[in-house]
């Protein structure tokens, strides 16, 4: 317990600067704007793996998952104990969205056993359980990818954005008009995503920030170009950006090919947690990964198949400035 | 779900809002008294309210008519000339179509999210059976995205993500005649994408005797055109712009395409009117119309209607004025110089150029006040005065 309990965003913000300046640690759209090269700070993104993830079985160990969490979490945030840890994401009295991945169904949805480690941890930071909400887009799929609906009662919420509607508004922001659902804009005021790492036919892959995409109303508008810039003007919506702080992408299972459904033919596991506060560096680095296994695996590169993730240096431009994609500016940790 | 229904974008009297529920039933029952239509149909009747539990989508759900398998469970969709290529549990870009495992299809034949009984001159069809009402009805979805969308709260959804009503082909038929309708309009959204939907409810129609016509934005294969707008007895063409960059960034589609359905239609012999609705300082240049007006004129013939229409701050699109009356004056004098017979100012209450006159002895023909029309003088599809050929389909 060396940390004080949070005395606001601000502060927070202020404290995890001033660590970052001391740690060489990185926070997430800080890290694109000008004059931060010059200051040194690189991005963190952290690449844990655990080879034993599953155990003997093809199922994963949950407490085995929570302890990769932990390591990831750790080494992203240089501290001793996991408690201290995810008190410097939350405090008590936030309403936490988990935004997952579960348009893969059972195959290749965000795992349920990396949820209930995340709450867990989240509880032990002081959130209640009602003040968590595990949500996507569609309360039906979000079954098929695995996970109980749950509403009301003093238990971890989970459910999809059926159940509550968009906003009647439009949000705005470049190229993008969309309605966002209401578990993000009216019960939630942190956001951490929950991506899966997967190949994307159209982006070229689908990670951080393509997950927002399950915030709004007609992401099928948002498909032409390769998602470009539409996936960075997405996260750029003020009510998406002010809440994000993390982004935890699932390789638990990965696909290097043929997604976003899931193909078992082009999945792999990865056994493994990519963590960043910086959403672009964790597409960047997630990115690299699935060009790593293409390349095992003697595919083209995303490029030469024509669908580079243009997007990632969208989100990083001096018109996003989200974070970074610059490889000489991120750090990135294998753990 | 949502909680708005919308009317079409032609409704000038309301300002083209956007309605509540409640406001809207009562606006339409008041406009179908004083129109002497039948009345409504009531498709919110029974509709979930919003955050309710969604419905099955089984019955909704028909294999799409116009797609291509491709490897990898993917599928390039031939119903619109965005041809996506389409993977396994994604949708394309109109929304109401999905991949499931290899299979593509239509999520929203027999979905009716807004249907109304409409005077036809609100689609606008000025020169199709004037004084006769339309059994109007629209799906979620459109293969565009204009930024000046009026109707976008229908047309750029999910289906799932507004109430919807069940009401199969032969349903459409009997509620037409029910509510004395000698056409279904298929309207408000892009009928496009509900293509199976409209095809077999002019089927279904055409056997009860109901005529069927489609108000479109005309962005569709070729293959798709024949096949579905060939039973159309109607149509009404949106064509948003005469150059390919507003088509570009503010439609999101392509003019070359819209311009071969209109040339098509008119080899397939189908009564068509085009509108063009006028954007201050992004399509309303004289070269523009002037080049609109010539290509019409060469390619679908003097006598086809074309309605320049006001624009209205709409969606995405809030940062520009209404149309200027006198820039509609203008657009209409280049095409009357042009040599165009059937040009008509439309959303402007009142302006005599939303009635028909005789191309030769200017002798007042049809006369529309609001979206009736109050003095109907052709018959035998001629001038009484002068005997001069009024093109349309005048009488039932």
């Amino acid at each position: 317990m060396s940390d004080a309990p949070h005395a606001d965003r601000r502060d927070f913000l202020k404290r995890a600067l001033s660590g970052a300046a001391a740690l060489g640690l990185v926070g997430a759209p800080a890290c694109a704007a000008a004059g931060t090269e010059a200051s040194g700070w690189k991005a963190r993104v952290v690449v844990a793996r655990d080879p034993q993830l599953r155990g003997g079985g093809s199922s994963v160990d949950p407490q085995r998952m929570l302890a990769l969490l932990d390591r990831a979490m750790q080494t992203l945030f240089y501290r001793d104990h996991p408690a201290e840890v995810w008190r410097l994401v939350v405090r008590p009295g936030d309403v936490v969205g988990l935004k997952v991945n579960t348009l893969g169904g059972r195959g290749i949805s965000t795992s349920r056993e990396l949820v209930a480690a995340i709450c867990e941890r989240l509880q032990e930071a002081g959130i209640r359980p009602a003040d968590i909400v595990v949500w996507d887009r569609d309360t039906r799929e979000m079954e098929r990818g695995g996970f109980h609906a749950a509403m009301g009662g003093d238990r971890v919420q989970c459910f999809g954005t059926d159940q509550v509607d968009y906003e009647d508004d439009l949000a705005m922001w470049g190229s993008v008009g969309s309605r966002l659902s209401k578990i993000l804009t009216r019960r939630t005021n942190v956001l951490i995503s929950l991506p899966v790492l997967k190949d994307h036919d159209g982006a070229g892959v689908t990670l951080g920030l393509k997950n927002m995409y399950g915030a709004i109303h007609n992401p099928n508008k948002y498909h032409p170009d390769g998602c470009n810039p539409y996936i960075a003007d997405v996260n750029m919506l003020p009510e998406i950006r002010k809440r994000l702080r993390l982004t935890i992408c699932d390789g638990t299972t990965a696909m290097y090919d043929g997604g976003p459904a899931y193909k078992p033919e082009s999945s792999w596991q990865m056994n493994g947690l990519i963590v960043s506060t910086d959403p672009v560096a964790l597409d960047y680095t997630g990115w690299q990964i699935i060009e790593r296994k293409r390349a095992e695996k003697k595919l083209k590169t995303l490029a030469a198949d024509g669908r580079e993730p243009k997007y990632i240096a969208t989100a990083a431009d001096r018109e996003h400035r989200l974070g970074t994609c610059d490889p000489k500016r991120i750090s990135a940790i294998e753990v | 779900m949502f909680r708005r229904l919308s009317i079409e974008s032609e409704s000038a009297a309301t300002g083209g809002a956007s309605f509540d529920r409640r406001f809207f039933l009562k606006c339409a029952l008041a406009s179908g008294a004083s129109l002497g239509a039948g009345g409504v149909v009531q498709p919110a009747a029974g509709m979930p309210a919003a955050a309710q539990p969604q419905q099955s989508d089984a019955q909704f759900v028909v294999e799409a008519r116009f797609y291509d398998k491709q490897p990898n469970r993917r599928i390039k969709c031939k119903l619109c000339p965005r041809a996506c290529v389409v993977g396994d549990k994604e949708r394309g870009y109109c929304g109401a179509r999905e991949n499931r495992g290899g299979t593509y299809y239509s999520l929203v034949h027999s979905r009716v999210c807004a249907a109304h009984v409409d005077p036809i001159e609100k689609k606008p069809l000025f020169h199709y059976l004037p004084g006769s009402l339309a059994f109007s009805l629209a799906t979620a979805g459109c293969n565009v995205n204009c930024k000046f969308c009026q109707n976008w709260d229908i047309s750029q959804v999910r289906p799932e993500q507004i109430a919807a009503e069940y009401l199969p082909p032969y349903r459409i038929a009997q509620l037409a005649q029910q509510y004395g309708c000698p056409s279904i309009a298929y309207t408000y959204s892009e009928p496009v994408i509900f293509s199976e939907y409209m095809m077999d409810t002019a089927d279904a129609g055409h056997e009860s005797g109901v005529r069927s016509v489609v108000v479109s934005n005309g962005y569709i294969q070729q293959e798709a055109l024949k096949a579905a707008y060939g039973k159309m007895d109607a149509v009404k063409i949106d064509l948003k712009a005469f150059n390919e960059k507003y088509y570009h960034d503010v439609v999101t589609g392509q003019l070359k395409p819209v311009l071969e359905t209109l040339t098509t239609l008119r080899k397939m012999g189908k009564w068509t009117e085009v509108v063009y609705l006028v954007v201050p300082t992004l399509n309303d240049s004289e070269a523009e119309f002037t080049g609109l007006a010539r290509w019409v004129k060469a390619n679908l013939g003097p006598d086809v209607p074309l309605h320049f229409t006001q624009f209205h701050p709409q969606y995405l699109l809030k940062n520009l004025p209404i149309t200027p009356v006198s820039t509609l004056d203008r657009a209409k004098a280049i095409a009357d110089a042009e040599g165009l017979h059937f040009v008509y100012i439309g959303n402007v209450p009142g302006h005599p150029a939303q009635n028909t006159y005789c191309p030769q002895c200017k002798r007042l023909l049809v006369e529309r006040v609001g979206f009736t029309a109050g003095k109907m003088l052709i018959r035998k599809n001629a001038c009484p005065f002068c005997g001069r050929h009024i093109p349309g389909i005048w009488h039932t």
